[in-house]
């Protein structure tokens, strides 16, 4: 019930905090629009709202699966691999080093103006936290339990598949719920470069047209979606690694 | 022919660096062991008893001298189970490994908990079973592999004196009911003497054999038994501990 209960009060308080401010601190509608404005755009505007939605979550999701393929794909052949590793590492970072904003306009130029500059967008923004946590976790398993695979004669498939996947399975998911949160940014960015629909370019569309209630209404929509990503993930996590959750029971 | 030859074993770890110089962890080492023969190792942290064993399993080759030994299992310091399997799963491992479907690897592993004290316990993931538990599972993992060596690295240490001390007759009637060739290391004198049928004492780094005592008591052997005090006295005093 705490775990509902108390992030709720917290966002309340922000919110409650936001509404004092833009009473009492003699703001400028047009620069700042109250939390009820915003409640109301949510509102009167929701079919738009709920079709651009559609359009971004499917990017989301797609982009997400397609980080989660080519994160685990890099993991391992740099786990595998000294040689990799040392290749893969620098291109790497500095793949995440250059900004979206960026790439986003390029990657129309070359691809177009369907899904799939979006959908690598997203990707790209996802891909690095799950390389890193994935890799990390790989390199952390036991040494000693390296050994004794290799007294029970176990192949270098077979450990791998037997103790490193499983035992890397809790270090993926804090880097699957970085990437849950960065994708939603990246498809933000991804649509202002090139798109007919979406939540990132109604907030592009009605910011311009300093529509701040509707703007701000899309965002908190990102917000949602983001935090709901993050705690599907974490209920997977669970369930799907109790003995890395309920030590003793 | 002996299970296990080792003739004059000299190993060096390479250093890193300038501030790691290259370690010998053991020098012009020589025994053998005879089938079947529990072989007990002692010797002070960083005598290279670890070295031995990674040596007598094939995890490493020596830099001088020869290592020559029949197949070897390890059971290592820590229970090392694997937490996502349950008990069952994880002492079946070895059978999975080589080839075993995972419901016939289950049954031919099934019956060894029945024997070995683990009964009920089958379905328990490592985390719910106590420290003993855990090594009974870890044993019988070792056991599994059907190696005819058993290379035991101090698999009593992260235990109290108690289920130890339970530990170490219950490890007595599993070599009796499974017999194996076991090198036992160890840095508990009582402990080898109660095991074992023959004592090697290790040198501080790098280890060299000071002390061959072979113990030739039958089991179960009692700790307070006049000899088993005497041998543990005599070994004690190859380390230069007061008995």
């Amino acid at each position: 019930m705490k775990r509902v209960l108390l992030p709720l009060l917290a966002i309340a308080a922000l919110i409650g905090v936001w509404a004092l401010y833009v009473h009492l601190g003699h703001v400028n509608a047009d620069d700042m629009p109250a939390p009820t404005q915003v409640a109301r755009a949510l509102y009167d505007d929701r079919d738009t709202l709920w079709s651009n939605f559609l359009v971004t979550a499917r990017e989301i999701l797609l982009g997400i699966a397609l980080a989660v393929v080519a994160a685990l794909a890099a993991a391992f052949t740099i786990h595998f691999s000294t040689t990799a590793r040392l290749a893969l590492y620098p291109p790497l970072i500095a793949s995440q080093a250059i900004p979206v904003v960026l790439l986003a306009p390029l990657f129309v130029l070359w691809l177009g103006f369907g899904l799939l500059p979006k959908l690598l967008i997203i990707a790209l923004v996802s891909f690095f936290p799950l390389v890193v946590t994935t890799t990390a976790a790989l390199q952390r398993v036991d040494p000693n339990l390296l050994k004794l695979m290799k007294t029970l004669d176990a192949s270098r498939l077979q450990t791998f598949r037997t103790v490193e996947l499983p035992a890397a399975l809790p270090g993926l998911f804090p880097g699957a719920k970085l990437a849950a949160v960065f994708s939603v940014i990246g498809a933000v960015f991804a649509e202002q470069g090139s798109s007919t629909s979406g939540l990132g370019l109604l907030y592009m569309i009605t910011s311009n047209n300093l529509e701040l209630p509707e703007a701000y209404a899309a965002v908190a929509i990102l917000s949602a979606f983001a935090i709901m990503l993050f705690a599907l993930l974490t209920v997977i996590e669970r369930r799907a690694l109790p003995w890395a959750y309920h030590p003793g029971r | 022919m002996p299970a296990i030859a080792i003739q004059n074993v000299t190993h060096t770890y390479p250093g890193i660096g300038r501030k790691r110089p290259p370690t010998t962890a053991l020098e012009n080492v020589s025994f053998t062991a005879e089938t079947g023969q529990t072989l007990a190792l002692v010797g002070p942290s960083g005598c290279g008893k670890s070295t031995l064993l990674e040596l007598i399993c094939g995890l490493l080759a020596p830099s001088v001298g020869q290592v020559e030994s029949e197949p070897a299992a390890l059971t290592p310091q820590s229970d090392l189970l694997l937490p996502w399997l349950s008990a069952l799963d994880n002492a079946a491992l070895p059978l999975r490994l080589h080839g075993a479907s995972k419901q016939a690897a289950r049954e031919q592993a099934a019956p060894f908990f029945t024997r070995f004290g683990l009964a009920g316990f089958e379905h328990s993931r490592p985390d719910q079973l106590s420290g003993g538990m855990r090594h009974r599972v870890s044993f019988l993992r070792c056991l599994l592999a059907g190696k005819p060596v058993l290379a035991l690295d101090e698999p009593f240490a992260s235990l109290d004196a108690i289920t130890r001390a339970e530990m170490q007759s219950w490890l007595t009637d599993a070599l009796r009911a499974e017999p194996r060739t076991v090198v036992l290391v160890t840095h508990d004198v009582e402990e080898a003497v109660l095991l074992a049928d023959r004592l090697l004492v290790l040198s501080p780094r790098p280890g060299r054999v000071i002390a061959d005592i072979s113990i030739d008591l039958p089991h179960p052997r009692k700790r307070t038994d006049l000899q088993i005090t005497e041998l543990r006295a005599q070994a004690l005093e190859h380390l230069g501990l007061p008995a």
